[in-house]
């Protein structure tokens, strides 16, 4: 009798719930990955051939990159490597300073409905285009050198950082600046005593984040002319250097673990 | 925040004198740099080419328009490429990111030095660009699709891993507890106390990336790891503008796609 009990109220078959709990979208989201992979896969054509040949290459290539040549080249390396953190440091402060407006703009408690779409759209275009594609036309535009790079990186700047910037402004207590705009402020005194101190914290930590970024982006916007250390890393592997390649990814790599570590700690203080 | 006494007026100020000069001390500091990196910056730079500009970009614009809307149906493969560099870039980088994760986070790592190295396979493979990855796989596994698409994959491993090691450490203890309490594993207390914590993370990221990754992998084509910008740097090496702003109309659409289809899909998953 307690057995029977037991058994009915204790079933030990259990089963996890799974993930997504309406069985036929589960089913059709699992056949439909199985038909795209097999899609995608077949229309990739791997030349294994190409591969297996690149495998000897390939180990031949990564052994060219040791050791590490920080010796040869050092001036154009570090010449590199300063000029990508003035250009990271110019651009983030000219893109933060195009975003505030932009960024005001875009945030809907504080701009009439025809600001704010013209914002949006400014901010949405210029989040599509990755940096590189803004610094081929810039390129083309103002010449090879730091200038374009420093141009690309600006523009891309603002699509993260007005973005953030009116979503943060949008989150911000109405209230706050509802009892600074009941003492009689103007426009300007409201956003600078209200608005602003609300959203500076977090502003500060994403600048010293999109600093980060524009440093790392640097390194790349240099591949197609734009100046920086991914043009002297671009040399290097035309000319076939790739110790000194190998380098620069490293150098590259220890700076951005510096800024990382620095801006953790920086927006934990700011915090 | 200090009131001051001016006379008999009580006067608000937000900063005492002294903090008001240390601020105005920062701002000095601060845009001595930003105006010597300026300099430098502009010592390198050919002002002519920049006042150039304005006409160079008119005559560009002037040359985009019309785009060649018969030029998109030869994007359409181009496109599904892009598309297949960075939905199966982002699967290589999920499976090898979620053992690397736990692998880094402090609650589930085997071992101290396992975790170190978790974390400097994370920080290498995000500190490297994707256009780099893929400058130098095009050297070993040969242009095409196949570079581009493991370029996007070691490049979105950290992301993901970051994300979720950090979404593993805090985790509810207590549910992991529960299960332990029961008898389980090491495994099953892996699969029946953590995963079910985490999977809502690992989804979202998955999708998160794949947005991001769908912008990546349109830029690839310029060191010839194949998808768009294949077509991309081919019609802007041979001045065929109206082919350009084509492949640049493609590409904003395709974005705005997948970025609706990633908004859907996190919505339906948180």
């Amino acid at each position: 009798m307690m057995n029977n009990v037991s058994d009915t109220l204790y079933p030990n078959n259990w089963k996890k719930p799974p993930f997504i709990k309406r069985s036929w979208l589960r089913w059709s989201i699992i056949i439909g990955s199985i038909l795209y992979l097999i899609a995608a896969l077949s229309s990739m054509d791997i030349n294994i051939q190409r591969v297996l040949e690149g495998i000897p290459r390939g180990q031949r290539f990564i052994e060219s990159f040791f050791p590490p040549n920080f010796s040869d080249n050092r001036g154009v390396v570090w010449e590199g490597i300063l000029e990508s953190i003035w250009m990271a440091i110019i651009s983030t402060v000219a893109g933060i300073a195009l975003s505030i407006p932009i960024g005001l703009g875009a945030a809907r408690n504080l701009a009439p409905l025809w600001v704010y779409m013209s914002c949006r759209f400014i901010i949405a275009a210029s989040r599509t285009f990755p940096e590189i594609i803004l610094a081929i036309f810039a390129v083309k535009l103002f010449g090879f050198g730091p200038f374009a790079g420093f141009i690309a990186l600006s523009l891309g700047t603002i699509g993260f950082f007005a973005k953030l910037l009116a979503e943060d402004i949008e989150n911000s207590s109405p209230a706050q600046a509802e009892a600074v705009k009941a003492t009689g402020a103007n426009w300007f005194q409201w956003i600078n005593y209200a608005i602003q101190p609300q959203v500076m914290p977090r502003m500060i930590g994403l600048s010293v984040y999109r600093l980060d970024i524009n440093f790392r982006e640097s390194a790349v916007v240099g591949i197609v002319g734009g100046g920086g250390i991914g043009a002297t890393l671009n040399t290097a592997f035309s000319r076939y250097e790739f110790d000194t390649a190998a380098a620069i990814l490293l150098v590259i790599i220890a700076i951005v673990m510096v800024l990382e570590y620095a801006s953790s700690h920086l927006r934990k203080w700011v915090q | 925040m200090v009131v001051l006494k001016k006379q008999d007026e009580l006067v608000w100020k937000k900063r005492t004198t002294r903090e008001q000069w240390i601020n105005w001390f920062y701002w000095l500091i601060g845009s001595s740099i930003v105006l010597f990196a300026w300099k430098i910056i502009s010592d390198k730079t050919v002002w002519f080419f920049v006042q150039d500009a304005p006409r160079q970009a008119a005559d560009i614009g002037s040359r985009m328009v019309p785009p060649k809307w018969s030029y998109s149906l030869e994007l359409i493969k181009p496109v599904w490429d892009t598309l297949n560099i960075a939905t199966l870039g982002t699967v290589i980088a999920m499976i090898i990111a979620v053992p690397v994760a736990f692998c880094a986070a402090r609650n589930t790592t085997p071992h101290s030095t396992v975790r170190i190295v978790a974390l400097f396979i994370i920080v290498a493979s995000r500190s490297v660009n994707s256009l780099i990855w893929a400058l130098m796989l095009v050297f070993i596994l040969g242009p095409g699709v196949l570079a581009g698409t493991v370029a996007i994959g070691l490049r979105s491993i950290g992301f993901c891993a970051k994300l979720i090691y950090e979404s593993i450490e805090e985790i509810d203890a207590n549910q992991v507890e529960a299960v332990k309490a029961t008898g389980a594993s090491n495994l099953q207390q892996m699969i029946y106390g953590i995963i079910p914590q985490v999977l809502p993370t690992i989804a979202g990221v998955g999708i998160y990336r794949w947005d991001i990754n769908i912008r990546e992998s349109t830029i690839l084509g310029l060191v010839g790891a194949g998808g768009i910008g294949l077509q991309l740097n081919g019609s802007i090496n041979t001045l065929a503008w109206t082919q350009v702003s084509t492949i640049l109309l493609v590409i904003l659409a395709t974005v705005f796609v997948s970025e609706w289809v990633s908004a859907k899909v996190r919505g339906a998953i948180i």
